[in-house]
């Protein structure tokens, strides 16, 4: 690439870190404002900082109940859904039929429904089957919507692996079981933990269903920041805080995490 | 040790048939090598063998357990791969002792099977180094360790060669024929190097389209080749083939050049005058000599041993290989003279060998 093209993508590039991180600088010094400054307008870039409204967060909600939903939610999710795209990725990946194209895509194409889309049918089964308000809800249905993309992430780590090593352990003795564990997953262990990391971070972040099938036992932290936007009216300072608390665990995660996360994502694009 | 039959297998991936009920009887202890072109059907017949591919029709039985429906590991079969196929995240004396660990052999056994491997395959001092740092010709003799170390009823070998350099593949031919001499265990080679199939078979199986074409000692099919396929694909460089029609006890192609026949073969039932047939004659079996025909040198190829020369002979052209080192130069005249006893006629339609009555 030549010089001039060079920079103006540099430029893009800067300008849409900085679109992206905007919110989050806003979010961050909102937090640390009174209710008063953060509604001025211009907004103030200089003030005194506060801690009061995470005081205030502190004595009006169980912030740890809240996240150790999340944290169970995430992992819970993610261990199930190893547990159901494993296998099937490793049968698509080493026997694949016929129709094992159309069965990815077809996984795939529900992720382009809306989830609101299924919310009634979902919400009536859960009810039903009384586990409205339960963390097995929320692992069940985030596991159900992640499993595509695991299964594709996960199909495409095991394609790299050749078939022969594959036939050479079943050759050796080995059954199916022996043969996922003791020789595909260490060859695949990169796509592996990238796969898991993106499935924990998309339960931490999602807000959909946490809303519709949570109301206290099993809120996650995302229903933590909904709940400083509801009756009193809006307060921006205390639920940018809500928002500062919610987010900054998988923030921090997402921050070490990221190099294995990239690598993972980009796997197989870049050779 | 055991016996391999293959019983009228056919292999069918959806409309397409890939095998067309191939009969092959494998004796206890032979060393039989599948070979052809690639597409033949030669690697799908190993692994229905082997039990990786399912068989659509017919029957495999080893040791006269008939395995159709037997998996893999219960075949008591060891393979080779192409490309090794080792497992990159364990040692090398790891992955010649995966069978035996995964069957929950006893440590000691384990040991000691894998130490004598390693000692028949030279690969003592590097028991504990993973594949990434073997070369290519020890990685390919870990994958024969692994083989070896399983004791099995079987070996099966889909072009273990074909990966490394020329030099090292022909000293592993060597060892692969050694070492199968030495264990006697039956086995089941492919290769599409007819040069392989030729050293180091007991009994050659040329496959072609799915069909085998035919098979046999390698010398036997060298001599006699059925058809005009096996004729061509054995024997480096090829058979010469001259088209012509049969003539007084010759046969006479389109220059008028008069190529001779052995009397048994002239009077052969299908050859009669008028008769078009392909004429073969195996570069060797041109020799110098006064009393034949005078060809004319298109290009000489000294490869030491021998000395490879295109030749133009009566309008046609062939290859002669000869002994000898003979100083002539391109253009200059050559007098050879044609083997005749050693000569072979085909039917050009059928392809089929005509033989003199016996």
């Amino acid at each position: 690439m030549s010089k001039a093209p060079l920079r103006i993508a540099v430029a893009i590039a800067w300008l849409a870190a900085l679109l992206n991180f905007f919110p989050l600088a806003w979010m961050l010094l909102a937090s640390f404002k009174t209710e008063v400054q953060a509604i001025a307008s211009p907004p103030l870039f200089f003030f005194l900082p506060t801690l009061d409204n995470y005081r205030g967060i502190f004595a009006q909600q169980d912030y740890a109940s809240f996240a150790l939903n999340s944290i169970v939610i995430s992992l819970a999710t993610t261990l199930l859904m190893l547990l159901l795209a494993v296998p099937a990725a490793f049968a698509m990946a080493f026997y694949p039929g016929a129709k094992t194209r159309d069965l990815l895509l077809w996984m795939l194409s529900t992720k382009m429904l809306p989830a609101v889309g299924v919310l009634v049918p979902i919400y009536l089964l859960a009810r039903d089957l009384h586990l409205l308000d339960t963390l097995a809800a929320l692992v069940i249905v985030n596991t159900l919507s992640n499993l595509p993309i695991a299964i594709w992430m996960l199909f495409t780590f095991f394609r790299e692996t050749p078939k022969d090593i594959i036939e050479a352990s079943r050759i050796d003795g080995a059954n199916v079981l022996q043969t996922i564990f003791l020789v595909l997953l260490p060859l695949v262990l990169p796509g592996i933990a990238s796969t898991s990391l993106l499935s924990i971070i998309l339960c931490w972040n999602e807000a959909f269903w946490s809303l519709n099938l949570s109301a206290h036992n099993a809120a996650p932290l995302t229903a933590f920041i909904a709940s400083f936007s509801a009756p009193q009216g809006l307060f921006w300072a205390r639920l940018s805080a809500a928002s500062v608390l919610a987010i900054a665990p998988i923030l921090v995660f997402g921050w070490i995490s990221q190099r294995q996360l990239v690598r993972g994502l980009t796997f197989g694009a870049v050779k | 040790m055991a016996a391999v039959t293959i019983k009228s297998v056919r292999k069918v991936f959806g409309p397409v048939e890939v095998l067309h009920s191939v009969n092959v009887d494998i004796a206890d202890g032979e060393f039989v090598i599948l070979v052809g072109p690639s597409g033949c059907g030669k690697t799908t017949l190993l692994r229905m063998i082997a039990g990786l591919e399912d068989i659509s029709d017919g029957e495999i039985l080893i040791d006269g357990r008939r395995v159709n429906d037997i998996p893999p590991k219960a075949r008591d079969v060891a393979m080779v791969f192409q490309n090794y196929a080792l497992y990159p995240h364990m040692t090398v004396s790891q992955n010649m002792s995966f069978a035996l660990r995964l069957a929950h052999a006893n440590a000691a056994e384990i040991t000691a099977r894998v130490t004598k491997a390693a000692q028949i395959l030279g690969l003592e001092t590097l028991l504990e180094r993973f594949p990434r740092q073997l070369s290519g010709g020890q990685r390919q003799r870990v994958a024969m360790g692994r083989a070896l170390v399983r004791d099995p009823q079987v070996f099966l070998f889909d072009e273990p060669l074909s990966n490394l350099d020329a030099k090292l593949r022909m000293q592993m031919r060597a060892e692969i024929k050694e070492l199968q001499q030495r264990l006697k265990t039956t086995t089941v080679y492919v290769t599409h190097d007819q040069i392989e199939a030729m050293t180091m078979a007991d009994k050659i199986v040329i496959m072609r389209s799915g069909h085998v074409e035919q098979l046999g000692s390698p010398l036997a099919l060298y001599d006699r080749p059925e058809n005009l396929f096996v004729a061509g694909f054995l024997g480096s460089p090829a058979m010469n083939f001259i088209s012509g029609t049969v003539a007084d006890g010759a046969v006479v192609s389109a220059s008028g050049m008069r190529w001779p026949l052995p009397a048994a073969l002239a009077a052969a039932k299908g050859m009669a005058p008028g008769r078009r047939v392909v004429y073969g004659v195996r570069p060797e079996h041109l020799r110098l000599g006064d009393n034949g025909f005078s060809a004319r040198v298109l290009v000489v190829e000294p490869t030491g041993s021998e000395t490879q020369v295109l030749l133009d002979l009566g309008g046609e052209k062939l290859t002669a290989a000869f002994r000898e080192r003979i100083p002539v130069g391109v253009g200059e005249a050559l007098p050879v003279d044609i083997d005749t006893a050693s000569v072979h006629v085909f039917d050009p339609e059928t392809e089929k060998r005509i033989s003199p009555a016996a």
